[in-house]
């Protein structure tokens, strides 16, 4: 598909930004022409459009990993559903679909096991919508130092969405756990390159799975499931990690037992404790699986390296977001963390969602550092000095913006 | 021609996810080609066929640069023990020489 000149058009100006200059490259994925500068060493990437999909900065080919421009965040609270960023683990992406043919199975421990059409998803049940953020457990890895392997994300590996479907809660009461019922795995078409490698497969206990939220989307701000983010059904865990949001879902197994297949038991883990890190170098200790998403926020406007005028009032705005408990506070300091004020937040669309922030400023000549600050209403949130894992996974330091008043 | 062919199937794609759901065909997605190649050096040849058999090398060149012996050892292990990825032991040595010195 080429690009339409609408789309490029939108791409220019995302690019341009407020006073960002095009060749100005910056850390939070400013781009030109050529590529995208993530502002990590060999942080430079690539853009590239992939059917369905504007513009996106290339992590990976096979299978795509695909992540969001940082100025797509500044565009609105939603993440449009081209911009939404791509993540597989396995290079078996299903490249053909039949939306009649498909189906999704409910089985295993289950008193009445279940086969349905998308046309019966959409027919039988009651939807329901939740506007939640899609977080990689690795997103704004390549900022981790010391450097931990993975793959090498900016922060553009989260995106918000407003996700319609069924909840799986009311599926589960239709199957009808047996007695001693315990947990439920989800798996997708995605497949392995070798069959000896674990399919991609995940698990949530049976409270979790049929807490009324967790649900099966098959439509995204609107519009089916783009291709690459899970078409033609996804899980989606509200509040989690995007590990937890299986794509192209098509079979639920309920289990009479813990589930204790690779992605669980081996992979996605983080230090079992209450700061999710180690010392860099230390040897991992205990484990336990990665689940809901810490606090974090970001400044959208200005962008890295951007120039305002001094001493004339100028619009600071940003995002927050954390597991569920809902943002409380974003705070932000214009002289790197000594002083912090109160910004004003925006419309509140649900407690999983991406929350709209912004306050003024007036800065003299020179340059200054912006750093913003959430608290959920928890008490949670942001530390000021990176904590580090092995993996890392779940960075969420408060994050600096250099800006310069001329 | 090839160049053709691909474009008619990217917009046949883009056709045909436009319908409502019910439309009586299947959807098909056509991934880019890959382009990404290994860096020149001794264990090129080894790394590429048995690294690329499962997926694309800028998964390599991704990495962070100059992360050392060790770290390639445990990467080479882990697409070995966890991911099951048929390397015989010769190569793996050759790959771990190969990724160490080059990246």
């Amino acid at each position: 598909m080429m690009p339409r000149a609408t789309s490029r058009r939108s791409f220019l100006r995302g690019a341009s930004f407020g006073l960002a200059a095009l060749s100005s490259f910056d850390g939070r994925g400013a781009f030109s022409a050529e590529g995208a500068r993530l502002g990590f060493a060999n942080g430079d990437r690539p853009l590239v459009r992939y059917p369905g999909k504007r513009a996106l900065i290339e992590q990976t080919v096979r299978p795509p990993q695909l992540e969001t421009p940082f100025s797509v965040y500044d565009e609105g609270v939603l993440t449009q559903n081209d911009a939404f960023f791509v993540r597989y683990h396995l290079a078996g992406v299903p490249l053909s679909i039949d939306p009649e043919a498909f189906r999704l199975e409910v089985r295993g421990h289950v008193e009445t096991p279940l086969s349905l059409s998308l046309a019966a998803l959409k027919r039988d049940f009651e939807p329901v919508e939740i506007v939640a953020v899609n977080q990689c457990s690795g997103n704004s890895r390549g900022f981790v130092e010391p450097r931990v392997g993975g793959g090498q994300f900016g922060h553009g590996a989260m995106g918000n969405a407003r996700w319609r479907g069924v909840a799986l809660k009311t599926l589960l009461e239709k199957a009808g756990p047996k007695p001693g019922a315990q947990s439920v795995a989800f798996n997708g078409l995605d497949s392995p390159v070798a069959p000896e490698t674990p399919d991609f497969v995940k698990a949530l206990d049976l409270g979790h799975a049929g807490d009324g939220e967790v649900m099966l989307a098959y439509a995204m701000n609107g519009e089916d499931l783009p291709w690459l983010n899970g078409f033609p059904l996804r899980l989606v865990v509200p509040g989690c990690y995007g590990t937890y949001w299986v794509k192209h879902l098509n079979d639920i197994e309920v289990l009479d037992s813990d589930f204790s297949g690779f992605w669980m038991s081996s992979a996605y883990r983080i230090p079992d404790n209450d700061c999710v890190c180690v010392t860099p170098g230390a040897p991992k200790g205990a484990t336990r699986p990665i689940k809901r998403l810490n606090v974090r926020s970001f400044v959208t406007r200005p962008a890295e390296d951007a120039k305002v005028a001094a001493h004339v009032a100028f619009e600071v705005r940003g995002i927050a977001f954390d597991g569920g408990h809902g943002v409380e506070a974003v705070l932000l300091s214009a002289d790197d963390g000594a002083n912090w004020t109160t910004a004003r937040l925006g419309e509140d669309l649900g407690r999983y969602s991406f929350r709209e922030w912004r306050t003024e400023l007036s800065l003299r000549p020179g340059v200054h550092h912006l750093k913003s600050r959430a608290v959920n209403r928890a008490g949670q949130s942001q530390p000021l000095a990176p904590l580090w894992n092995h993996a890392g996974y779940m960075r969420h330091v408060v994050e600096t913006v250099r800006i310069e008043a001329v | 021609m090839r160049r053709i062919r691909k474009t008619l199937i990217l917009m046949a794609t883009a056709a045909s996810l436009a319908p409502a759901l019910g439309a009586a065909e299947t959807l098909t997605y056509a991934l880019p080609e890959e382009t990404a190649t290994l860096r020149a050096g001794p264990g090129q040849e080894t790394a590429q066929n048995n690294c690329a058999a499962c997926h694309s090398v800028d998964y390599i060149e991704r990495q962070p640069p100059k992360m050392g012996r060790a770290f390639w050892e445990g990467v080479v292990k882990k697409m070995i023990a966890s991911y099951h990825a048929q390397i015989d032991e010769p190569d793996a040595a050759a790959i771990v020489d190969y990724l160490a010195a080059t990246y």
